[in-house]
């Protein structure tokens, strides 16, 4: 009986956590793997979150970026939360605080080795402020880039209006 | 009332959509005058025998601004000597950003015994007016026949978290060039930083 019980916390354990564990995972990311990303994808619409561990505005709008991504769950839309800490805080910054705000949406680290050559790549208008955020309607081949802090409703307006 | 709501709406929007023109390589680099930590007022008059000026904007509050705030305060001992002394303005609205006011912006440099003027630009007139962005930021100023030119805009280097020892250092070399009488080779460059905290 006593084993079966262990059984049982075992398995209930690993299916609490399992999912959550998957949900933050934080994977290093190119420029060219996210361009391939949006390429092949099935969703229309993608949304590109640019932000760091050390950024408070980032931190301030990424839970509105959790609500979007949770009310649009049915909609053909992607969103990718990438930030822009350097590789040495990945296991010390990024991962944790993925895990601590149980982040939903997929979270990535920009694997690039020159600021000056990915912040032009992005967006010419980028002048590499943070937060920043890139909107992509792949049906109707449209971009727009913001450098700025968005509030809900207005990541909502311009979800809806790319 | 609702119209008034949607009003307010509408000029919102439009306020935090306007375009931030940042001045560029080329352009004459304009007059201010702020208030020093120390309460003096300081302009580029305040610098008969300079040859040229490295505007900063940066804080207290960045993390980005504080990796780069000892490299600030060794190009302020280095390139003053050299005829560009280094002028930090603080950009940051004081209401938005606590941290950023000007006693805190005193007590910093105090603290860290900063060898510039550190400015409080009051209503962000200057901010606005180079079209700063993000700290850290930086334009170098030249005094030329056709007035003060900017002549370099960006960086301070390209190794935010020192992790790299064969770092380009863009302000030096550009100060340097400058002094040889040419244009810097590497004229604009762009690095991540923390966005400049406006006044709603």
């Amino acid at each position: 009986m006593r084993t079966l019980f262990r059984c049982w916390i075992i398995f209930c354990l690993i299916f609490t956590v399992m999912p959550r564990v998957n949900a933050q995972t934080v994977k290093l990311l190119t420029l060219n793997q996210l361009d391939q990303r949006i390429k092949q994808g099935r969703d229309t619409t993608y949304i590109v979150n640019f932000w760091a561990t050390w950024c408070a505005p980032c931190l301030k709008e990424l839970p509105y970026f959790e609500k979007l991504g949770a009310n649009l769950k049915n909609k053909k839309v992607k969103i990718f939360l990438v930030s822009a800490d350097t590789k040495s805080k990945l296991e010390k910054a990024v991962i944790p605080l993925a895990k601590r705000l149980k982040l939903k949406n997929e979270v990535f680290l920009l694997n690039e080795k020159s600021q000056q050559v990915y912040i032009d790549r992005v967006d010419k208008s980028w002048s590499g402020a943070l937060p920043a955020t890139l909107f992509i309607n792949k049906a109707k081949r449209k971009r727009e880039f913001y450098e700025k802090e968005f509030t809900y409703a207005e990541l909502l307006k311009t979800y809806n209006s790319i | 009332m609702r119209k008034y709501l949607l009003l307010l709406l509408m000029s919102a929007a439009i306020s935090s959509s306007a375009q931030i023109k940042t001045l560029v390589v080329g352009q004459s680099a304009p007059f201010f005058t702020l208030r020093n930590v120390d309460n003096k007022l300081i302009s580029f008059n305040s610098y008969p025998k300079a040859k040229g000026f490295i505007i900063v904007f940066t804080c207290n509050t960045c993390p980005v601004a504080k990796a780069y705030e000892q490299r600030i305060i060794e190009l302020g001992k280095k390139m003053a000597p050299l005829g560009y002394p280094v002028l930090a303005v603080n950009p940051n609205d004081a209401d938005i950003s606590s941290g950023d006011s000007f006693a805190k912006m005193q007590a910093r440099a105090k603290d860290k015994n900063y060898p510039f003027p550190y400015l409080y630009d009051a209503g962000q007139r200057v901010t606005n007016m180079y079209g700063a962005t993000k700290t850290p930021q930086l334009f170098i100023a030249q005094k030329t026949k056709k007035g003060l030119i900017i002549q370099y805009t960006g960086a301070i280097d390209d190794d935010q978290e020192l992790e790299n020892p064969g770092r380009t250092k863009y302000v030096e070399r550009a100060v340097a060039a400058l002094n040889a009488n040419k244009l810097p080779a590497i004229k604009a460059t762009k690095a991540i930083g923390c966005s400049v905290k406006r006044a709603d």
